[in-house]
């Protein structure tokens, strides 16, 4: 009764595929059931698309949390003592100078997990040359980014670790007062959201250790160095509200 | 060009576990979450029906649960709107039918992510049981409504199942805020990049529309209500002030200070109100599906259809103060807000007649799926009407926190997102399970359904303007309200027979799965994608082939074609669209 209509013939892949960093169709091993290799450009193009709307409701998460805080500043309070309507806002006094260090830690793991990035799109692109019997690209003598990126990361959460204790010992804890709150909260939600980057970054790296095929290697890392990126710039947001809610 | 394979190209799996329990294939992930909301709304109705006892007989003491103190009727009204808010209005119509049909409809073998929709379904799995959950604790579950307001909630010992009920209830949700981000991720995704070739936006099911939006919604909205709970369990737990100010309980100071219960009102409702679009976008998407088919018509007005989705979706954001009206807020606060919410009935009526338009004039094969997509336009406008009623400040301070209220969601959400869910179980049961659904049951369960539940929620209005409060567990006490319990009682004899016809769906959802007669592959003579395919699909949907689209979603009755409808397939040149 119905037709499913023509159906999608299969064009012969050429080489050189297009421009950017697709890397092109080669051999026809097969790849897994079904209609033979998979198409890793268009996989990375789905998953870039799923961590574009991925970003959305964390930046409504925290857009949330920022609001909120502005508008805490601003709230009088009642206090019992006065019987008066008082502001409360009392600025954290926060190590501004280990959080700068830290920021520059999240700086530099940026910059090493863009140069990861692109390490892995030229080791990807590369990969059928080398598979080709008797040419030989020499060893891979590249600076090992990936694990960089994670070092740096958790250098950065270390840092935020000891700020914690150096608020703690300047007297502000969590339920303090209002501002410290919110300091806690922000550097808590964004600290939670990097270290799940981390940790998908080092599987990025581990994993290559098991010979996954570097494509698929290659749109992990590429994701979660975008995803890192944002995440830095998200930490640049929250450190310049703390500073202008002081 | 690059071929249109399978991407994610995982084989058929073998084992009962990986093809039943943690399967990857969006069909079996659309019948889990279908299944886990058929099991929740029946917790949730009989949650229901002991508060419908309880109001009429205060003093019964029932077998196995004893009486119904105050306080545990609240825990009733709090666990019953919890539950069928998020796990039956949220799962069933979005990840249940959306999940099952949106590649189908779209040309596509699976979800975009299909580990992640599995690890959606679990974890919505978990947030249900760690729900339920709060009903065994010590304290049992919570009472401050499925609203949460604070301070109520956020003191834990403000009263029974405050304590670690309302912990289960918050972490219940956040675990539920996660899944749903998990799920809207995957349609957006699979929407945008996984539609076959010749399948433009413009030429999408309006059910793949319905299910765009509300994705696009939750994506936005749950993040909101997640940021909401943590700051609740924070306050409830380490000691901080965000929603509890100076306060003292039974004389005792407790240690806060400085903060506002209006922050969670803010931000529970930026997220509430777009919810509650969730909650019936995607009905309005099936009883676009099913008038259609059913009139053999296209549906009238496709275009302003979809734009009215997005005008709805995007409206529903910028509303939410008309929750709070109530809450001192400035009056051109409220004016604005009220504008809004007025505002986005131009959409619903633009949907609304053109539901109509595509009715008008049609030869209606009035079949039970028809039946409750014509019951769905019914009840929106009833429930709908008494919307901007609420919209007007001045109306909303003698009608909120009344029965008016609840009478109005209660048509909306609870019988017109149901027939929704109702038209799609009879509509697409054929292709689901290969067999047809009794019809006779089907319109017996229809017409009682029907009338029973515009006589539990239709007085619910006048109650309302005669000043019955919501959320008060008896009115034996209260002189005015006293006048009012013949109604009360007629409500609940009324809730006995409706709940009790719902034990036929039941029957003939289960009987028809195994006995029902066998149904061909496309029983309704619709013309969209699913039913191009085998009954019931192969696991990678169209059998190894990609479709190609060549007409739109609603061609029947095109004038000189061989049959009443085109399908999405077929060949070009019968029309030119």
């Amino acid at each position: 009764m119905a037709s499913l209509g023509p159906t999608v013939t299969v064009s012969v892949p050429e080489a050189g595929h297009g421009g950017g960093s697709t890397p092109p169709h080669y051999g026809g091993d097969g790849g897994g059931p079904g209609d033979g290799y998979p198409d890793y450009g268009r996989r990375l193009r789905r998953a870039r698309l799923g961590l574009a709307v991925a970003l959305a409701p964390i930046l409504m998460f925290f857009v949330s949390l920022v609001s909120a805080a502005i508008v805490r500043r601003g709230l009088p309070t009642f206090d019992g003592t006065t019987n008066t309507y008082m502001h409360d806002w009392i600025p954290v006094d926060l190590p501004f100078a280990l959080l700068l260090f830290n920021t520059g830690l999240l700086a530099a793991s940026s910059l090493s997990a863009e140069f990861a990035r692109r390490q892995i799109t030229r080791q990807a692109a590369l990969a059928p040359v080398r598979s080709i019997p008797g040419v030989s690209l020499g060893r891979e003598t590249g600076v090992p980014w990936l694990y960089l990126t994670v070092l740096l990361g958790a250098g950065f959460l270390a840092g935020q670790w000891r700020a914690w204790q150096e608020l703690a010992a300047r007297g502000f804890y969590l339920a303090t007062n209002a501002s410290s709150s919110f300091v806690y909260l922000l550097t808590a939600a964004h600290a939670v959201h990097l270290a799940g980057g981390a940790v998908v970054l080092l599987y990025a790296a581990v994993v290559s250790l098991f010979h996954k095929p570097i494509e698929a290697r290659r749109i992990v890392v590429d994701v979660t160095a975008w995803y890192w990126h944002f995440i830095f710039l998200l930490w640049v947001a929250i450190l310049a509200l703390l500073w202008l809610l002081r | 060009m690059a071929t249109l394979a399978p991407i994610h190209a995982h084989a058929a799996p073998q084992g009962f576990i990986r093809k039943y329990i943690f399967s990857l294939d969006h069909k079996i992930i659309g019948l889990q979450y279908y299944f886990l909301a058929l099991a929740a709304v029946f917790v949730g109705m009989f949650l229901s029906l002991l508060m419908r006892i309880h109001l009429i007989w205060p003093t019964a003491v029932l077998p196995w649960i004893g009486e119904i103190k105050p306080e545990t009727y609240l825990s009733l009204l709090t666990m019953h709107g919890t539950i069928m808010v998020f796990f039956v209005l949220t799962t069933a119509p979005q990840s249940g039918f959306g999940n099952y049909f949106l590649p189908l409809q779209i040309g596509a073998p699976d979800m975009a992510f299909p580990v992640l929709n599995m690890l959606s379904f679990w974890t919505t799995f978990v947030a249900f049981v760690v729900l339920i959950a709060a009903f065994f604790v010590s304290g049992g579950a919570p009472l401050h409504g499925w609203t949460g307001y604070a301070p109520l909630s956020a003191l834990n010992n403000s009263g029974p199942g405050e304590q670690l009920g309302a912990d289960l209830w918050i972490t219940s949700i956040a675990i539920f805020c996660i899944a749903s981000l998990m799920g809207a991720l995957n349609f957006i995704t699979t929407t945008l990049d996984l539609r076959a070739k010749g399948m433009t936006m413009m030429r999408m099911p309006l059910t793949c529309w319905a299910w765009f939006v509300t994705a696009v919604l939750g994506l936005l909205a749950f993040g909101v209500l997640l940021s909401a709970g943590i700051l609740l369990l924070l306050d409830r737990n380490l000691g901080t002030s965000f929603y509890v100010p100076l306060v003292s309980v039974n004389g005792q100071l407790m240690g806060h200070r400085g903060a506002s219960p209006l922050l969670w009102q803010h931000l529970f409702w930026f997220f509430g109100h777009p919810e509650v679009y969730i909650a019936i976008l995607p009905g309005m998407g099936v009883t676009s599906q099913v008038l259609s088919t059913f009139s053999r018509k296209p549906i009238f007005g496709y275009k302003a259809m979809v734009y009215a989705i997005m005008a709805i979706g995007f409206l529903g954001f910028v509303v939410w103060g008309h929750h709070m009206f109530m809450s001192g807020m400035s009056p051109y606060s409220a004016f604005a807000f009220s504008i809004m919410t007025m505002l986005i009935g131009v959409p619903s009526a633009i949907k609304t007649f053109n539901w109509l338009g595509t009715i008008h004039n049609g030869r209606v094969r009035f079949h039970t799926p028809m039946l409750y997509a014509i019951g769905f336009v019914s009840l929106f406008v009833s429930g709908g009407l008494s919307g901007p009623f609420l919209a007007q400040p001045v109306l909303d301070i003698p009608l909120h926190d009344t029965y008016f209220v609840v009478g109005h969601f209660h048509l909306i959400m609870g019988v017109a997102a149901i027939f929704g869910i109702f038209a799609a179980t009879y509509y697409w049961f054929p292709k689901m399970f290969g067999r047809m659904m009794n019809e006779t049951l089907g319109r017996v369960h229809f017409v009682i359904t029907l009338i029973g539940t515009y006589a539990i929620f239709m007085p619910m209005h006048y109650l309302g303007m005669a000043g019955q409060t919501r959320r008060y567990s008896q009115f034996t006490e209260v002189a005015y309200m006293t006048r009012l319990i013949p109604l009360q009682t007629f409500m609940t004899y009324a809730a006995f027979i409706t709940i009790g016809a719902q034990v036929i769906f039941l029957f003939n959802l289960f009987w028809s799965m195994f006995k029902g007669p066998k149904a061909s592959d496309n029983p309704w003579e619709a013309t969209t994608l699913e039913w191009t395919t085998a009954t019931p699909p192969p696991h990678d949907n169209f059998g190894g082939r990609t479709p190609v689209v060549h007409h739109g979603p609603y061609e029947y009755s095109v004038p000189g074609a061989a049959k009443d409808y085109v399908m999405q397939t077929d060949p070009a040149g019968v029309t030119a669209h």
